[in-house]
């Protein structure tokens, strides 16, 4: 194939893509086309997923059993969190990190882009996998449906599943094949693409946030891979890590489990932190504050992100000096994350800020990542956890950071590098109306979870006290509010990409915006530069500020 | 094809096209969807089982055998020598991080749940309801004897030997590193061989231990929890060395075809990383599992 390499040097057109679907699509190479897919795919699953979200919130709008049955219920309740959490969230970071991370150093592509290629491609795989006993069950009524023990898979109960236990365990472990390899390119793109003068300490923030979040990635997915595969074993081949008959223990899944799952909820928010890093800037017109501070806290989020995992486990039996230890270092967490809000507000500190659509996402991020931030502040305190564990107020505090949080932020950065990728201006006006109707609707679905999970109402379980029943109904409302508005944006997005009459973007599509994203023509050349680019300070977002 | 047109070739490599990321998702899914099926024993698991690793397999020569066409044609500049590199650097760690599990599963079982049962620290409530009369001990296969009786391995015997055929293999690899950056075809074709059949060795050493294990020793998979990280951490050990050989043999015959000149080397520096990377897991299950 190599040797073909002049044969076809005149056939191009001047930007080089490659002819044809098979071409351009399956043997992709390209960083922006597999930023596509990846966004394409997390876009898909974002409403495979929201669409079992809202099977839960129509069987909890009411009191009874009404909808499904307590088994489906349950399958909804973990399938939601695995499509969600590896096909939404990180697959939609992925896309956005192959998308800008070459353009923001001065690369032409990724490191390694067939690597890349195969990245992604796992993914759409490793989902039929893992959907396929739901999808059997749902559609053909073949087998007993899907993995119904929690995404976290906890033993015993997640082995006493049917036949999904190997499909899910099998999808888990092409999920994490996809997203090591992902994140070792993501890596050797970094440290080794960037143009002359792109010193690291000059990088943009979200390269910073990336560059840490595949760190976490390489380090924490293996050990999930181990957990799984003993699953496996325990299940299919007689090992006993997870019995205690065979001197093995459940709680032993929980600690493995957890040293990847809390690592794991930093690699769905650094890089949001990233992204709002990036558009608050821009809006405010002032350059950030604080920069080196903003690369040092997220370095220390990672650091001790390896450090907390017991405190999802403080009810299950853990000896008093290991909740002392994992509540203290939990605690630890809001002092890096405090520095971060606090200098997201100094640098919208009298700046001349305008409110589009992105700013609004972002400021949506920061008052309400806060307010989940809060909250997990609250489950941090061991003999308050003690009351809280399990209950709504859980499922209240991580869809705040989650919901409101990393799906924000990924919102924020369609939005604001959306006329980037296609040329041309989306539609400011519905784009205004999809915030404002978003974060209403999620409010009104998450906020009065609080409530129920204070008042006792315990998560994954399909029916209630009547005493919890309005809330609900109020939370089921914003639910179904919130997962129409979502129908905006997908129509934003097609509108923008495929609309011929929309007005064109500029090169530097939002007047304050600085960094080398911008200095390339909108929509961006299929290889984003050619050459290496000489940086000059002034192009940058953080050159002045970092020295 | 070839590196897009624009760019000058000593400054940026961007490789064309290829087909084998989607083969090789394909490969992989048929991999996972066949040995879902055959666990639980549906039709035709083992056939698509079966059919996913041949064509990963036949994916790796593919793939490999186009990457080396192209970096014997001299496509690739010092730059996709860094990124390789790197890639191989952070693959390596990321496979640290996954014996670390199973590390961790014996550690925290030897430290934690075996004392726990025998009614040491919080255990005492657990000791003496529900698992009353169980001393704890290491070895073990816990209160309900799961597997029956056993009998561990001796460190100073096969193991003993074992270490001392790695850390040889580990001498000889370096040996034929450096006969290959002095040119000395001869000496790196022997010390690279010898690293092949000391790893050969090992292996066959390790089937044997094995099947004294489950044959003489009644040590099995099923042996409890002693069972259960003893063979998952030394048969993933053993798998690696297996892959790691196979590398090895790769490189003896690309050193033999004459692929590599002393300062362009990169596939072989690649396999001695991993071989070492295998020989340092090695030294912590010896001492942890065999010695302690």
């Amino acid at each position: 194939m190599a040797h073909d390499a002049s044969a076809h040097r005149d056939e191009h057109g001047h930007d080089h893509k490659p002819h044809g679907f098979v071409n351009r699509w399956l043997y992709a190479t390209n960083h922006k086309d597999i930023g596509t897919m990846y966004l394409v795919m997390a876009l898909v699953m974002f409403f495979v997923g929201g669409l079992m979200a809202m099977v839960i919130r129509g069987e909890l709008m009411y009191p009874g059993l009404q909808l499904v049955e307590p088994e489906f219920f349950n399958q909804m309740t973990t399938m939601h969190a695995l499509v969600m959490i590896f096909g939404a969230v990180m697959p939609a970071f992925v896309g956005l990190a192959n998308w800008m991370v070459p353009m923001m150093i001065g690369a032409p592509d990724m490191a390694l882009p067939r690597m890349n290629n195969w990245s992604f491609w796992i993914m759409p795989f490793a989902f039929t996998v893992l959907l396929l006993p739901l999808a059997l069950k749902v559609f053909f009524g073949i087998g007993a449906g899907g993995p119904a023990g929690g995404w976290t898979l906890y033993p015993p109960l997640s082995l006493q599943g049917g036949d999904s236990v190997a499909f899910t365990i099998f999808a888990v472990h092409m999920m994490g094949i996809s997203s090591i390899m992902g994140a070792i390119n993501i890596i050797a793109t970094i440290l080794n693409m960037r143009a002359p003068g792109m010193d690291l300490l000059k990088m943009p923030v979200f390269v910073w946030a990336w560059l840490i979040t595949a760190f976490l990635l390489i380090a924490v997915m293996p050990v999930l891979a181990g957990a799984v595969t003993m699953l496996l074993t325990d299940k299919f081949f007689g090992t006993t890590f997870f019995s205690a008959s065979g001197g093995g223990d459940p709680v032993m899944f929980q600690h493995i489990f957890w040293f990847f799952g809390h690592p794991e909820v930093y690699i769905m928010i650094l890089p949001a932190f990233g992204v709002v890093s990036e558009i608050i800037p821009t809006f405010a017109r002032k350059p950030l504050f604080g920069y080196k501070a903003m690369v040092y806290a997220i370095a220390s989020i990672a650091f001790l992100s390896f450090i907390v995992w017991a405190h999802h486990m403080f009810t299950v039996g853990i000896p008093l000096g290991g909740e002392l230890f994992f509540m203290y270092a939990t605690m630890l967490i809001a002092v890096p994350t405090g520095i971060k809000v606090f200098n997201w507000v100094f640098t919208m500190w009298r700046g001349s800020m305008t409110f589009e659509t992105p700013m609004l996402f972002a400021l949506g991020f920061v008052i309400m990542f806060t307010i989940g931030g809060f909250s997990g502040l609250m489950l941090a305190i061991v003999p308050a956890d003690f009351q809280y564990h399990d209950t709504y107020f859980v499922v209240a505090h991580f869809h705040y950071v989650l919901v409101t949080g990393a799906v924000f932020s990924i919102m924020a950065a369609t939005y604001y590098w959306l006329p980037k990728w296609s040329g041309r201006m989306y539609n400011e006006t519905l784009g205004k109306w999809h915030f404002w109707l978003s974060t209403v609707f999620v409010n009104l679905l998450f906020f009065p979870q609080h409530f129920l999970g204070l008042a006792g109402m315990p998560r994954r379980i399909p029916d209630y006290n009547v005493a919890f029943a309005d809330w609900n109904l109020v939370s089921s409302i914003g639910g179904f509010g919130f997962g129409l508005s979502q129908l905006i944006f997908a129509y934003i997005v097609w509108d923008c990409v495929r609309n011929q009459s929309l007005a064109k973007a500029a090169d530097r599509v939002w007047e304050g915006a600085r960094g080398l994203e911008w200095t390339l023509p909108s929509p961006a050349p299929y290889h984003s530069f050619a050459t290496p680019p000489v940086i000059e300070d002034r192009m940058l977002a953080h050159a002045d500020v970092a020295h | 094809m070839g590196q897009s047109e624009s760019h000058d070739p000593n400054l940026y490599y961007v490789p064309h096209g290829s087909r084998w990321p989607i083969v090789a998702s394909l490969a992989l899914f048929t991999t996972m969807l066949g040995a879902a099926l055959s666990l639980n024993h549906s039709a035709g698991g083992g056939v698509l089982l079966v059919l996913g690793v041949l064509a990963l397999v036949g994916m790796l020569f593919g793939w490999f055998g186009d990457v080396i066409r192209e970096s014997i044609h001299g496509f690739y500049n010092r730059q996709v020598d860094i990124s390789f590199r790197m890639g191989m650097i952070w693959f390596i760690f990321s496979e640290v991080m996954f014996f670390a599990a199973f590390f961790g599963a014996l550690f925290y079982a030897r430290m934690f749940s075996v004392p726990w049962l025998g009614g040491d620290g919080d255990g005492v409530l657990t000791h003496e309801y529900l698992w009353q009369g169980y001393s704890a001990a290491w070895p073990t296969n816990g209160p309900l004897k799961v597997g029956g009786a056993f009998e561990t391995i001796g460190a100073w015997g096969l193991p003993f030997l074992n270490t001392l055929l790695l850390l040889s293999s580990g001498v000889t690899v370096t040996i034929a590193h450096h006969a290959l950056r002095a040119g000395a075809r001869g000496r790196l074709l022997v010390y690279l061989g010898a690293t092949v059949l000391l790893g050969a060795a090992f292996l066959y050493f390790q089937a044997t231990e094995y099947y004294y294990a489950y044959h003489e020793l009644g040590l099995t998979l099923g042996s409890g929890i002693y069972g259960s990280t003893f063979f998952m951490l030394t048969g993933f050990h053993g798998l690696h060395v297996t892959l790691g050989t196979v590398m090895l043999i790769v490189i003896w015959a690309r050193c033999a075809k004459g692929h590599f000149s002393r300062d362009q080397h990169f596939g072989f520096e690649a396999v001695a990383w991993y071989w070492h990377f295998v020989d340092v897991v090695w030294l912590g299950l010896f001492l942890f599992v065999y010695i302690l």
